[in-house]
C-alpha cells in the first residue's frame, strides 16, 4: 500500500483517476483504518486529502456556509455561527462516534463511506446541502442525496472527489433537527435516524419542509410524502401524525444485528415526529 | 515498499521514526518507540484506550496512520506528568480510586485532560458524554467521573 | 453518597484497615508505566498468530502447512499434531478439577473444529505481517457439519452431536446413546410437592438469557521463551500464573519447576483469564523456533475464541402462603457450556435459592455443550442467570400477595443457622442486614414519574478460599516487602499491604507489595472466587504473625529475657518498660540471628458468603422501548471492608456490568453460526453516559473465619442487577420481561403486544 498526501485538488483527482478502485481516499480515517485492519480493503494507494487547502475549514459568504470535506467534526462543532444557523446538521455530525472519533471524522468521509446509517447525511439532505465535487472533467455541484446509491456505493465517477459542502443561509422562521435511535447513549451505529428541516410563514403555517431518514433503506431517504404532510399545516398533532405515518411508510429496512424491520419502521415515524417538533420550536424561536 | 521516514514531535520532544504505510500511530508508539502507555483494546476506535492528542485534538491512535504525523505534535500519557509531579487528574484518579485494573486509565486521563483544557467547569453529564468513547469494564465509571469533576474543581482553584 | 454502616462491629479497633490510602501500584498505572500483557518486547522476538476455524462445526480432514513453513521469515508452524493427546479424566489443579483431554482440544482443534474461532494452527514469524501472510498459506480441508448454538435445541434428540463419546453423567441408568448433555445435577431439601400443596399462591415462569462476554478491555497476550535445555519463561496476563504453569506444563509435558510464569499487570479478567489460550501455543512455538514468541489477540479473536458465560433456559416455581412464607421452591436450569463440558450450572443451582430460608427446595441442572467457545468463568459464574429468574418470581409473588418485595424477602431471608439446599448451614450472613438497609434507604421511597419504575433484587455468592502463600521480607531499615501470589486486578496490593501494616503496627507506606512469579512462592490458586482479600489477606496476616514471633524472639535475646515475657503492641516489642520498634529490631537483625522473613502457606477455609440487595429506577420510552437507568443503589455485606473505596468499586463495577447484561449485551450469530458482533461497536457494554452514579452502602457482618472479619466482595455485585432492572421495567410498564437482554426492539415489541391485547 502506497501513502500519498497531495497538496491540491488537481493532484488528488489525478491520483484517484489513475488508480480507480485501487485508490482509497483517506480523510479522517475512522472508517478506512478499521476496514484496512480487518482486511476488508487492500488499496494500492491511500490518498490523504487533508493537506489540500480547499478541503479544510469553514467559510461563510453571501450564499451561506462552505465546509471543507476533510474538516474534522470537532472543528465544525466549534463553529458558533454554523451551529446557530443549522443546529440539526451540527447535532447530527456531532453524534458521529466518540469525542476521539470527532477529532478525525469528516463530513466527506461520513457521506462517501456510503453507509445507510451515516448520521450526518439525513440531516444534510433535510437541510438541502449541496456537495462540490471535483473530477477529471472539472467541478460540479450536486445535492447530497444524489451521492449515495447503495450500501458502500456512491455516484462518484472515477477520479471524483467531494471537496466541500454548501449550506444555504437559513430562511426566516426556519429550523432543523436530527434524532437517531441507538441502544446506548453513545458509540453505536444508528438503528434509525431522522432529519427534518422546515420553515413557517408569518402565520406559523409551514411553507417548506424536507424530511430524510437513515438506516431504514439501502440509502438515506428523502421522503417527499413526509414533507408534504407538514406543508400547509401549522405542524400540529394531526400533521405530525401524518408525517410519522408517511415516514414509516417510506421505510424499506432489513432485519440485522442492530434492529428489526418492524422496529425500524415504527421508530422512523416516532423520530421523524419528534425531530419535526424540535425543528418547529426552533423555527418559531427564530 | 520502502518505509516512510517521519519527523514529528512527541511529548514536546523531536522524534524520528521509520514506518510502513500500513502501520498505525498506535503501532508506531508501542512497537517502534516503546511508548506502551497507550493501549490497544480494540483497534477500531471503539474503546479509547489508545487516546492521544494530535495537534491539540483528542484522537484514537489506532485510527491514525503513523505516516500522517509527519510535522505534527503528538501528546501521550507518558507526557502527562511534569518531571516527578503528577498532573492533577492523575492525582485525583489515585485519590478517588478511579481505577481498578488500570488498562483503560491512560486513555481516560488523556481524554479528561483534553476536556478540562476546553471546559474547565464541566457538568457531570458533560464529563460522561465526553468520556463515552473510553470504555472501562471495572469501575462502573462512578469514581472516574468523580475524579474528573474533583480535578476540574482543583484546577480552577489553582 | 457512599457510606459505611457498621453492623455487628467486631471488637477489634483497626488503625489501617477501613482507611483509604492511595494504592501502591497507582502511580505506574496513571503514568502509563505499568506493564500489561502486550507491553513487553524482548530482543530476537517473534510474533505468533493463530489460524482459526471459520466454521462453527467442522471435521478437520487435513491441514497442509508446507507453504507457510516455506515462507521466508516463518520460524515455526504448529497444529494439534504438535501437542500430545491426553486422556479424559478430571484431575486436580489446585482446587479445580480439570479435564486435559478437553483442554488440549480447546487450545488447538484436533479431530473437529467445534466453534467459529477455534484455533487450528499457529505460526511464529519475524513480523506480524509475515505471520499474517503465513496464516493465509495454511490449507485446511474441512467437512462442514451441522451446528447447534442454543441449549434447548442442543438437548433435542436429533441435535447435531459435538462429542460422540459424551454420555450424560448423573442419570441412572447410564444413557444408551451419547448426547450434548454432559451432566445432570440435583440439590434437594424437604418435600417440594408437600410444600406446594401448602401454598396459597404459586408463581411459575420460564426465563432465557443470552451468552455474554466478560468484556475485559485488555486482550489476551503473552510472551514465551523456551531454552534448549527445556527451561522456560512465560510472561502473561492472567488471573492465576500458578494455574497457567500447571496447565501449560501438563499440556506440553514440562516439569513445573522448569517453567517460570510471571503475571503481568492484568487489564481486567472477571473470570475470563482463568484459562489458557495462547500460552501453551507460544511456549510450543518458542520451543520449536528457538526464539522468544509474543502473541496478542485482537478484539475480534477475544470475542470469537474466549469467554463467554452461558446462555441459558431457567424454569422457576415458587409457592407461598397468604402471609408471605415461602412453602416450596423448585427450579430447572439448562446452561450452555460451549464446546466442552463445564458450564457453571452447578453453582447456578446452588445459588438459586440460597438467599432464602426454605424447607422444601428442589433444583435440577443440565450442563449442555453447544458450538461456541468453552465458557469461561464470569463473575459469580452461574449465579446471575439463576437469580435473574428467581428474583423475578419473588417479585411477582410479592405483587400477587400485595406485599412489599423487600418485606417478602425479609420474611424468608436466610440467616445464621439456615440450612442451604446445597448442604451447609450458614454462619453469620448479611441478607437481612442488606434488606433492612435497602428498606431504610431514601432511594427506596423517592417519588417516581410516569413511565418510571423501581425494582429490587437480592443476590448471593459463596466466595472461596483455597491454597495461598505469602511472604514478608524485612529490610534492615524496617520496611517490608510483601510478596503475594495472586495477580492484583482491582487493588488487592493495597488491601494486602494494609493488612500487613495493621498486623505489624507500622504505617502502610512502609509495606511494598509485589506479585511474585511462580518461582517466588509456593502454589497459589488464582485470583477468582472473590478470594484474594480473604485468602491472601489471611496468608499475609499469618506471615505477619510469623514476623512478629521472630521480632519478639530477637527483642528477648537483646534484652536477655524469656521470649514469653515479650509482647507485640503498636509496632513495638515490649517487655515491662522496655520497647523496641520494628525498625530498631530489623536494623540489628544481622547480629541477632540473621534476616527476618515471615512466611505463610495455607489452604484458606471459611470464606463466608456475601449477600447484596440492589435498588434501581428506570425510565422506559414507550415509543422506542429504550430503557434508561435513572438511579442505582447497591447494598452489600463486605464482612469488613479493608479498603472501602475498592469495595465500593467492586459494587459499582459489578452493577454496571449487570446493567449491560440486562439491557444490551448478547452474542448475535448468522445462520452459519458465525458471530456477527465480535467487537465493541455491536457488543454493547455500557459507556460512561449510559449510567448514573452508582450509590453504595457497605454493610459489615464480620466473617468469624477471617481474623479481620473479611468476606470476598467481587462477584456478588453482578448477581442482582438483571433481576432488579427487570423488576423495575415491570414496575414501569406492567410487562414482565423473562428474556435478556431487554434491548429497545424487544421492549417495544412487548409494549406494542401488550397494547394490542388490551384493545
Amino acid at each position: 500500500m502506497e501513502y500519498r498526501s497531495p497538496g491540491s485538488v488537481r493532484e488528488a483527482v489525478d491520483l484517484l483517476a489513475a488508480h480507480g478502485g485501487g485508490a482509497h481516499v483517506l480523510a479522517g480515517g475512522t472508517d478506512l483504518l478499521v476496514k484496512l485492519r480487518g482486511g476488508y480493503v487492500a488499496p494500492e494507494v491511500v490518498v490523504d486529502v487533508k493537506a489540500i487547502p480547499q478541503l479544510r475549514g469553514i467559510g461563510e459568504d453571501a450564499r451561506g456556509f462552505r465546509i471543507g470535506a476533510a474538516t474534522s467534526c470537532a472543528e465544525i462543532g466549534e463553529h458558533a455561527a454554523l451551529a446557530a444557523a443549522w443546529p440539526g446538521v451540527v447535532e447530527a455530525l456531532q453524534l458521529i462516534g466518540s469525542t476521539q472519533i470527532q477529532g478525525r471524522a469528516t463530513l466527506g468521509g461520513n457521506l462517501c463511506n456510503a453507509s445507510p446509517a451515516a448520521d450526518s447525511v439525513p440531516a444534510m439532505i433535510a437541510a438541502g446541502v449541496v456537495c462540490e465535487v471535483a473530477g477529471p472533467a472539472g467541478q460540479r455541484e450536486v445535492p447530497v442525496e444524489t451521492i449515495v446509491i447503495g450500501p458502500g456505493r456512491t455516484a462518484l465517477a472515477r477520479g471524483e472527489l467531494v471537496v466541500a459542502f454548501r449550506l444555504p443561509k437559513p430562511q426566516d422562521r426556519s429550523g432543523d433537527a436530527y434524532l437517531r435511535l441507538i441502544p446506548r447513549t453513545e458509540m453505536d451505529i444508528a438503528v434509525v435516524g431522522a432529519g427534518v428541516a422546515l420553515a413557517l410563514d408569518e402565520q406559523g403555517v409551514c411553507t417548506h419542509a424536507r424530511v430524510a431518514l437513515g438506516a431504514v433503506a439501502p440509502t438515506p431517504l428523502l421522503v417527499a410524502n413526509a414533507a408534504a404532510a407538514l406543508i400547509g399545516t401549522r405542524v400540529d398533532d394531526v400533521a405530525l401524525a401524518a408525517l410519522a405515518a408517511a415516514a414509516s411508510a417510506a421505510c424499506k429496512p432489513i432485519d440485522d444485528k442492530r434492529g428489526t424491520v418492524a422496529y425500524r419502521i415504527k421508530v422512523a415515524g416516532v423520530l421523524a415526529r419528534r425531530a419535526a417538533h424540535i425543528a418547529l420550536e426552533r423555527a418559531q424561536a427564530r | 515498499m520502502p518505509k516512510h521516514h517521519v519527523t514529528t514531535t512527541i511529548n514536546s520532544d523531536p522524534v524520528e521514526f521509520l514506518c510502513s504505510s500500513e502501520q498505525t500511530l498506535l503501532d508506531v508508539l508501542r512497537d517502534v518507540l516503546g511508548l506502551t502507555g497507550s493501549k490497544e483494546g480494540c483497534a477500531s476506535g471503539d474503546c479509547g484506550a489508545c487516546s492521544v492528542m494530535l495537534d491539540g485534538r483528542l484522537v484514537c491512535a489506532c485510527l491514525v496512520l503513523g505516516v500522517e504525523v509527519e510535522g505534527r505534535k503528538v501528546e501521550t500519557i507518558e507526557g502527562m506528568a511534569q518531571g516527578d509531579r503528577l498532573h492533577p487528574l492523575q492525582q485525583k484518579f489515585l485519590e478517588h480510586a478511579a481505577l481498578q485494573c488500570g488498562v483503560c486509565t491512560p486513555g481516560f486521563l488523556v481524554a479528561a485532560k483534553a476536556l478540562l483544557e476546553r471546559k474547565p467547569d464541566p457538568t457531570e453529564t458533560e464529563v460522561r458524554y465526553w468520556l463515552a468513547g473510553n470504555l472501562c469494564r471495572c469501575t462502573g465509571y462512578d469514581k472516574i467521573v468523580r475524579a474528573v469533576l474533583d480535578a476540574a474543581s482543583e484546577m480552577r482553584r489553582n | 453518597m457512599n457510606d459505611v454502616t457498621m453492623k455487628g462491629l467486631s471488637e477489634r479497633l483497626f488503625k489501617v484497615v477501613g482507611t483509604r490510602p492511595l494504592r501502591p501500584d497507582g502511580v505506574d498505572k496513571v503514568t502509563g508505566r505499568a506493564k500489561f500483557g502486550a507491553d513487553i518486547h524482548v530482543p530476537n522476538m517473534l510474533i505468533g498468530k493463530v489460524l482459526r476455524s471459520p466454521h462453527a462445526h467442522a471435521r478437520i480432514k487435513s491441514i497442509d502447512t508446507s507453504k507457510a513453513r516455506a515462507l521466508p521469515g516463518v520460524k515455526a508452524v504448529i497444529t494439534s499434531a504438535d501437542l500430545a493427546d491426553l486422556p479424559s479424566e478430571f484431575i486436580p489443579a489446585g482446587e479445580m478439577m480439570v479435564n486435559y483431554r478437553d483442554m488440549t482440544r480447546n487450545v488447538m482443534a484436533r479431530e473437529k473444529a467445534l466453534y467459529e474461532g477455534h484455533a487450528v494452527a499457529a505460526v511464529a514469524a519475524v513480523s506480524e505481517a509475515v505471520a499474517a501472510e503465513a496464516l493465509k498459506l495454511i490449507a485446511v480441508e474441512y467437512e462442514v457439519l451441522p451446528h447447534v448454538l442454543d441449549v434447548a435445541q442442543a438437548m433435542e434428540p436429533g441435535a447435531p452431536l459435538l462429542h460422540d463419546n459424551m454420555y450424560t453423567i448423573g442419570v441412572e441408568p447410564k444413557p444408551a446413546k451419547p448426547s450434548n448433555v454432559a451432566k445432570r445435577v440435583e440439590f434437594a431439601l424437604g418435600d417440594v410437592a408437600a410444600g406446594f400443596a401448602k401454598a396459597d399462591v404459586v408463581v411459575e415462569r420460564e426465563f432465557t438469557t443470552k451468552p455474554v462476554h466478560q468484556g475485559y478491555i485488555e486482550p489476551h497476550a503473552c510472551l514465551a521463551s523456551v531454552s534448549e535445555d527445556g527451561q522456560a519463561e512465560l510472561w502473561c496476563t492472567t488471573q492465576g500464573h500458578f494455574i497457567v504453569r500447571s496447565f501449560c506444563a501438563k499440556l506440553l509435558g514440562m516439569e513445573l519447576a522448569k517453567l517460570r510464569v510471571t503475571a503481568s499487570e492484568i487489564g481486567g479478567g472477571f473470570g475470563g483469564k482463568t484459562v489458557v489460550y495462547l500460552e501453551p501455543l507460544a511456549l510450543l512455538l518458542s520451543r520449536k523456533s528457538g526464539h522468544p514468541v509474543k502473541m496478542v489477540m485482537s478484539r475480534t479473536e477475544v470475542f470469537r475464541a474466549t469467554g463467554p458465560t452461558s446462555g441459558a433456559r431457567v424454569w422457576v416455581k415458587i409457592g407461598a402462603t397468604r402471609d408471605g412464607r415461602i412453602t416450596a421452591a423448585e427450579a430447572l436450569l439448562k446452561y450452555e457450556a460451549g464446546a466442552f463440558q463445564g458450564s457453571p450450572v452447578q453453582p447456578g443451582c446452588m445459588c438459586a435459592f440460597a438467599p432464602y430460608d426454605l424447607d422444601n427446595v428442589k433444583v435440577v441442572g443440565f450442563d449442555v455443550v453447544v458450538n461456541r467457545p468453552k465458557v469461561a468463568a464470569y463473575r459469580a459464574p452461574g449465579g446471575p442467570i439463576a437469580e435473574f429468574a428467581v428474583e423475578q418470581v419473588i417479585d411477582e409473588l410479592a405483587k400477587r400477595l400485595h406485599l412489599d418485595p423487600v418485606e417478602l424477602r425479609l420474611k424468608n431471608a436466610a440467616k445464621e443457622g439456615t440450612k442451604a439446599a446445597y448442604g451447609p448451614k450458614f454462619g453469620p450472613i448479611g441478607m437481612v442486614q442488606t434488606l433492612e438497609a435497602a428498606r431504610a434507604h431514601p432511594h427506596y421511597r423517592a417519588p417516581l414519574k410516569a413511565n418510571q419504575g423501581r425494582g429490587v433484587a437480592s443476590g448471593f455468592w459463596f466466595n472461596i478460599g483455597g491454597e495461598t502463600c505469602a511472604a514478608l521480607n524485612l529490610g534492615e531499615d524496617g520496611t517490608v516487602t510483601l510478596v503475594a501470589g495472586t495477580p492484583d486486578i482491582g487493588g488487592s496490593r493495597a488491601s494486602l499491604a494494609m493488612m500487613a501494616a495493621e498486623e505489624l503496627g507500622i504505617a502502610v507506606d512502609k509495606v511494598r507489595p509485589i506479585i511474585g512469579d511462580t518461582s517466588a512462592l509456593g502454589y497459589n490458586f488464582l485470583t477468582g472466587g472473590s478470594r484474594v482479600t480473604f485468602s491472601s489477606g489471611m496468608a499475609v496476616i499469618e506471615a505477619a504473625r510469623d514476623v512478629i514471633r521472630q521480632l519478639c524472639e530477637r527483642a528477648a535475646k537483646i534484652w536477655e529475657v524469656a521470649p514469653d515475657e515479650v509482647i507485640w503492641e503498636d509496632g513495638h516489642a515490649r517487655s515491662g518498660k522496655l520497647a523496641l520498634s520494628l525498625a530498631e529490631i530489623a536494623e540489628t537483625a544481622g547480629k541477632t540471628g540473621g534476616p527476618i522473613v515471615g512466611n505463610a502457606a495455607i489452604n484458606a477455609q471459611g470464606a463466608g458468603p456475601s449477600l447484596a440487595t440492589h435498588i434501581v429506577d428506570v425510565e422506559v420510552d414507550p415509543e422506542t422501548g429504550k430503557v434508561t437507568i435513572l438511579r442505582y443503589t447497591a447494598i452489600q455485606d463486605a464482612g469488613k471492608a479493608v479498603h472501602p473505596s475498592y469495595v465500593e468499586g467492586q459494587m459499582q463495577g459489578g452493577a454496571v456490568q449487570g446493567i449491560g447484561w440486562a439491557l444490551n449485551e448478547e452474542y448475535i450469530y448468522d445462520k452459519d453460526g458465525r458471530l456477527e458482533n465480535p467487537g465493541f461497536l455491536d457488543y454493547r457494554i455500557p459507556v460512561c453516559s449510559d449510567v448514573p452514579m452508582i450509590d453504595t452502602v457497605i454493610v459489615e457482618v464480620p466473617n468469624p473465619r477471617h481474623p479481620y472479619g473479611v468476606r470476598g466482595v467481587g462477584e456478588t455485585p453482578i448477581v442482582p442487577p438483571m433481576a432488579a432492572i427487570a423488576n423495575a421495567v415491570e414496575n414501569a410498564t406492567g410487562i414482565r420481561f423473562t428474556a435478556l437482554p431487554m434491548s429497545p426492539p424487544r421492549v417495544l415489541e412487548a409494549i406494542d403486544a401488550a397494547r394490542a391485547s388490551k384493545i
